[in-house]
């Protein structure tokens, strides 16, 4: 199997994407959106010339509005973030937003109180935690038995580092999206990315059931075969499955990305990435790393 | 042979009937699919009821009488199919607050929405117009019957339940009303004046409770008589309670989603939907083939049940719902995957075109199972973690793993058994390959 044999350059691979995410993360940040901030989101379209950003933003502060930003969205719109609307702010929104013989429609207008933000900041970790705790235990179920020449702990360990993987590189995308277009960090985001937590997890777990299913038939026949032959022929019998159901889920979220809501569009970005990073990680990480765990261990 | 395939027919016509029930539910608008207001535009509301002045066992008593109030407020402006809700938020939220939650589709003009919400309830209480004979008609216009009376909400102390103590006949219960000084001056003075009359009890304009005055009440307390149940006496004094001493609310949040928009979503998703089971549905069949025609037929009736599911129970869909649908039509073939892949194994192993179709779908369900425990789990969390939006997302995730794990399993299994094809000729090894390229 050329995936166990190289496996080397799949895992500088591996480390560049991480790698790339990582610095993505930490040079862009990510950037909260006032569903955890709390704050108001403001989207407006524009029927007729759009005004540019200068003159709207004299005119927003003419109007108090203070410490807020102003993106283009679209071809006919701009997006507002700033705090707590006055009653007088609401009310005169589109008419303040009006310039240069373009009528401002507001389309999606959010506020969210403090109070709010903060739960939903909370019940987001909470439940990103429940969730990693259920897949914790969904491992430790699935690798309880006892097992060689690789001790169940170590599939369980290495289906872990592939997870880490399939978040680290969602994320460190989603940094990177939110420099080119502003997209926030919002519940939708947790959402997709608890989404691809549950989703990921199975496909390393199918390989791995696989390879100990191989195992344990050579015992019982009394064959001798070396252990990256058995990852290589396990990974060969599971990859269509593997690439096949992923990519049914990837072709709706292409077509929902594409011509789907508009509200949903970076949720099925992050999802596409996700999920093909789950994807990449069951077959180029999780196996060979594995292989090399056991030769490593057969060394000392 | 002709049993199976007389399941596999009946299975087929099943599936056509849900589907021309939901197709013909939603084409006569008889029972329309449940829209989010991400979806059919419209604004919510939510209010931190101030509720430090009530005793902690009637903050819930308090809460309601709040949630009927401005019910009743939002019926009067004629919105069609309001939603208001109270929530108790607990620790999460960094201290316990009590919410009420108002939805109001169509009304796109926050300010508006909010205006309408914001005035405090008021009590007021209206002689009935000497002559006068009210209809009860809903629309009629309550001020050419009615007039002020010279007491006021203000002047209202408290209401309370009472049982009467009736002579002999069963206890009856009545609502007694305790004015404070002011009021029972005016109110021993009203009475003395207009024994006979009607009395009218008004919330938001809106009549809670019209009694006669049968004589005189020198002492500000007053009982209310009548048909009341136990229920409906407890209301009236609710409603008087807090109608005239109502809990302040502060608004909190709001979001407004236009009605352009929404519609915007609506097709967009609709057609995200359509292109997405043609994606899968050609994927399946370029691949699988002869199965991969059948898992197309189990997709079709995943879909049919899916929507008559959504629109039974009835599901709230929303933008994020939607999302969730068209990811669970790519998650649903995922079980024909695993049992078509499995068959072919077994087939490769030697095994008769029968039996690799029993093997190969006893042996993927435990793999099936797995693969969706996962996906369950998620589903379960983010119900409980979400906020409307997310709800939407993992309420139809949710329902899209479950149903479809049975339409694949059942319904794919009945229709390859029915067709009893066998591997012996070159056609149909052919049909039951796959991959795009290889024969």
């Amino acid at each position: 199997m050329f995936i166990i044999r190289h496996r080397n350059i799949f895992f500088l691979v591996t480390a560049a994407i991480v790698l790339a995410s990582a610095i993505s993360l930490f040079a862009f940040g990510l950037h909260f959106g006032i569903d955890f901030t709390g704050g108001t989101l403001v989207e407006v379209r524009y029927e007729g010339v759009r005004p540019d950003t200068a003159t709207l933003t004299s005119a927003l502060e003419d109007a108090g509005f203070e410490g807020f930003s102003l993106r283009e969205s679209g071809d006919t719109g701009f997006t507002l973030r700033t705090s707590t609307l006055t009653n007088e702010q609401r009310e005169g929104l589109s008419t303040i937003m009006s310039h240069q013989g373009g009528t401002a429609h507001v389309d999606q207008l959010t506020e969210i109180g403090p109070t709010i933000g903060k739960e939903l900041r909370n019940k987001a970790l909470l439940a990103l935690a429940l969730v990693l705790l259920c897949i914790l235990l969904f491992i430790a179920f699935a690798f309880r038995k006892v097992s060689t020449p690789i001790s169940s702990w170590i599939y369980g360990l290495i289906a872990l580092v592939a997870l880490l993987h399939d978040v680290v590189v969602p994320v460190g995308f989603f940094a990177f999206l939110g420099y080119l277009t502003g997209a926030a960090v919002d519940t939708l985001f947790v959402t997709a990315v608890l989404t691809i937590l549950g989703f990921s997890i199975h496909d390393t777990i199918v390989v791995f059931d696989r390879v100990r299913e191989n195992l344990r038939i050579n015992q019982e026949r009394n064959r001798k075969e070396d252990f990256a032959e058995i990852a290589g022929r396990s990974l060969g019998q599971t990859f269509v499955r593997s690439v096949n159901t992923s990519l049914t889920v990837l072709f709706t979220l292409l077509v929902l990305y594409f011509i789907g809501p508009a509200s949903t569009r970076d949720f099925a970005l992050t999802l596409l990435v996700g999920i093909t990073a789950g994807t990449y990680s069951s077959i180029f990480l999780a196996t060979p790393l594995l292989v090399a765990v056991e030769k490593w261990r057969r060394k000392k | 042979m002709w049993q199976k395939r007389l399941i596999a027919l009946l299975v087929l016509v099943v599936g056509a009937g849900i589907g021309w029930y939901v197709y013909s539910s939603q084409a006569s608008a008889s029972r329309p699919f449940k829209l989010g207001l991400d979806l059919s535009g419209g604004t919510q509301l939510v209010y931190r009821a101030d509720v430090s002045n009530i005793a902690g066992g009637d903050v819930v008593d308090s809460m309601a009488s709040l949630r009927d109030t401005i019910e009743r407020r939002v019926n009067l402006f004629g919105v069609s199919e309001p939603i208001v809700q109270t929530q108790h938020a607990g620790t999460l939220a960094g201290q316990p607050e009590e919410r009420l939650i108002v939805e109001l589709p169509g009304v796109t003009d926050t300010q508006q929405a909010i205006d309408l919400i914001g005035q405090t309830p008021v009590l007021e209480f209206r002689m009935l117009k000497e002559g006068a004979e009210p209809t009860g008609a809903p629309d009629e216009d309550v001020n050419q019957f009615f007039e002020p009376a010279a007491i006021t909400g203000k002047d209202l102390k408290s209401a309370q339940l009472q049982f009467s103590q009736g002579l002999g006949g069963p206890s009856q219960p009545v609502v007694s009303l305790t004015f404070n000084a002011e009021g029972a001056r005016i109110f021993a003075e009203l009475t003395k004046k207009n024994v006979g009359r009607y009395f009218g009890m008004f919330l938001d304009g809106v009549a809670i409770s019209v009694p006669v005055i049968n004589e005189p009440i020198p002492n500000g307390q007053a009982v209310i008589s009548g048909n009341f149940t136990p229920e409906s006496a407890k209301e009236l004094a609710r409603n008087l309670n807090y109608g005239a001493l109502p809990v302040p609310i502060e608004l909190i949040s709001t979001q407004t989603v236009s009605g352009t928009l929404g519609d915007e979503a609506v097709e967009d998703g609709v057609m995200a939907g359509l292109w997405g089971v043609l994606a899968v549905m050609l994927f399946m069949v370029m691949w699988y083939r002869l199965p991969g025609l059948i898992a197309c037929a189990a997709l079709l009736l995943y879909i049919v049940a899916v929507l008559a599911l959504f629109m039974l129970i009835p599901v709230t869909l929303t933008a994020a719902g939607i999302a969730a649908f068209i990811l669970s039509v790519g998650m649903a073939v995922d079980a024909n995957i695993l049992i078509f892949e499995r068959m072919r194994e077994e087939l490769a192993a030697g095994k008769n075109t029968k039996d690799a179709i029993h093997d190969g779908f006893a042996r993927a369900w435990l793999s099936i199972r797995d693969s969706n425990i996962s996906s369950m789990i998620t589903a379960v969390i983010l119900f409980w973690f979400g906020t409307s939006l997310i709800k939407g997302f993992a309420l139809v995730f949710g329902l899209g793993v479950l149903v479809s794990m049975l339409t694949a399993i059942t319904v794919s299994r009945t229709f390859l058994m029915a067709l009893g094809l066998e591997m012996r000729t070159g056609i149909s090894r052919f049909l039951f390959g796959s991959g795009i390229f290889k024969l």
